[in-house]
């Protein structure tokens, strides 16, 4: 079987200017966060970004890497709202695609599957669509009921952090919730895994949370840490001092100057 | 113990679930949390509510399923889930903004985006819970639908705020006022709400000893009077 094993510098380098990127997690949870500084350090731009936001938007909003988001919404749970992301849109420096939460899995699930769309309740009548005049409706050929048909959100590249993977690029969650990571690796042309630890074995948790099969991945990154300082648990809660310096640091080019020399230079 | 204006909300984000029988309750905020646990404890002993962690746990602390968030998508897609969610603006159909005041190209405020509201509002139950009921969030149009209202076949069942509770049972399916909470007027509603409103001015229910009980300990250093 094949050795995935890369670096966070080489799976970024797979990623170019204008591509379409899809980052696993949830909020400030499980985010890949090593990927994405390794990404803020690259001198990629232009880029689309899927994600169910959190400081991975953010940080790439402050960056100056996004061209434009796609998402339902991004915040940092337990401070509600994104600051990077918020002054970003406010200075109109990026596209926000804004779908329902469900629809942005469906359009994941649309890709995996290789099919146009999925058939969706959720935006119909609502500004998510007004907004998005590429989204069609479509009516069942069954009932006649109109339903929104979401396209496929076709990824080129995927980055997503698990808390066990092995070399070959299975991966494991140990905390409650995959939220939408194999999802995105299915969606994606090419998936980097990070993770707490590559093991020989997965000795921990139940087979059933061995989500990510390698079939769907590309490339393996052993990082301790790497979803800090979002949560990562069991291994790790949410760093909210680490959170707080960080959104605070928005509002002060100072103060956000040696944030971001801590946190994303190495 | 006398009865605050924060128990009053609370009473009346619980009696929002009334009749809701076995399904989930997702309660955003600190009151709504604290309202639906004490549905659970009165008169909706079915509802399921969960960790915000993909855990549902039951009325005795024990986790009785698991919930992670595409199962919650699915669930919300059945209809069998009532949500409490925080507008940013609401109008008087119910339309509800979660996402930016201003132009959506580039907004003069962005706020946290629609999450899940479209859906939601299309498929179950939704009810809002205002803590500080102005005119800045009671507006005449809304900036961005991420909530259908009742003109645009929204399921939006009740509003709650720091001055009263509004329902949409009226034959236009306009908002109008349900039941005022204790020592609040109609002036006070209408000075801070943009557009016209009428309805009942009859007060808000007080809690039984019973309920004042239950909602002391499920909150016992009184969050739920920090959130007005």
């Amino acid at each position: 079987m094949t050795d995935k094993r890369t670096t966070l510098d080489d799976a970024v380098a797979e990623i170019r200017n204008g591509m379409t990127i899809g980052i696993g997690g949830w909020g400030s949870r499980r985010k890949p966060m090593a990927l994405v500084r390794a990404l803020c350090r690259s001198p990629v731009k232009d880029l689309t970004v899927v994600s169910y936001g959190g400081p991975d938007v953010g940080l790439l909003c402050a960056f100056g890497k996004i061209r434009k988001l796609v998402s339902g919404f991004v915040t940092l749970d337990s401070i509600p709202l994104e600051p990077h992301f918020r002054a970003a849109r406010q200075a109109g420096a990026i596209e926000f695609e804004e779908l329902d939460e469900g629809m942005l899995q469906w359009g994941l699930y649309a890709a995996a599957n290789r099919l146009p769309f999925m058939p969706t309740k959720a935006g119909l009548h609502s500004d998510v669509l007004a907004s998005n005049p590429h989204l069609k409706t479509v009516t069942s050929p069954y009932d006649g009921e109109e339903v929104v048909a979401m396209p496929p959100l076709h990824l080129d590249v995927a980055l997503v952090h698990m808390n066990r993977a092995d070399k070959h690029g299975n991966a494991q969650y140990l905390g409650p919730d995959i939220y939408f990571d194999d999802l995105y690796c299915m969606a994606a042309d090419k998936a980097f895994v990070s993770c707490e630890r590559i093991v020989d074995t997965f000795d921990e948790g139940s087979f059933h949370t061995l989500r990510i099969s390698r079939i769907y991945t590309d490339g393996v990154v052993e990082t301790p840490g790497g979803a800090r300082f979002t949560s990562c648990v069991p291994d790790y809660v949410r760093d909210e001092e680490m959170q707080n310096r960080y959104a605070k640091a928005a509002a002060d080019p100072d103060a956000w100057k040696a944030f971001a020399d801590e946190y994303v230079a190495s | 113990m006398s009865t605050s204006r924060a128990d009053h909300c609370t009473i009346a984000c619980a009696d929002a679930l009334r009749g809701s029988g076995e399904i989930l309750v997702s309660p955003f905020g600190v009151i709504p949390p604290i309202a639906a646990r004490v549905a659970r404890a009165t008169t909706e002993p079915d509802i399921v509510l969960t960790d915000g962690e993909a855990r549902a746990i039951n009325s005795d602390g024990e986790v009785e399923s698991w919930l992670p968030f595409r199962y919650i998508f699915d669930l919300l897609s059945s209809g069998r889930r009532h949500v409490f969610m925080m507008p940013v603006q609401i109008d008087r159909f119910g339309n509800m903004n979660l996402s930016a005041i201003g132009p959506h190209h580039k907004p003069k405020v962005q706020v946290i985006g629609s999450r899940g509201a479209p859906g939601n509002t299309i498929n179950h139950a939704t009810s809002y819970w205002v803590p500080r009921h102005t005119s800045r969030t009671f507006v005449e149009k809304v900036d961005f639908v991420s909530g259908i209202g009742t003109d645009r076949g929204g399921l939006v069942h009740q509003v709650i705020t720091n001055l009263g509770v509004f329902d949409f049972d009226s034959p236009d399916k306009r908002i109008r006022v349900r039941s005022l909470h204790p020592g609040v007027t109609m002036d006070e509603v209408r000075e801070n709400t943009a557009f016209d409103i009428e309805g009942d001015e009859t007060p808000t229910r007080e809690p039984t000893p019973d309920e004042l009980e239950i909602i002391a300990g499920l909150d016992p250093e009184n969050r739920r009077a920090t959130e007005l």
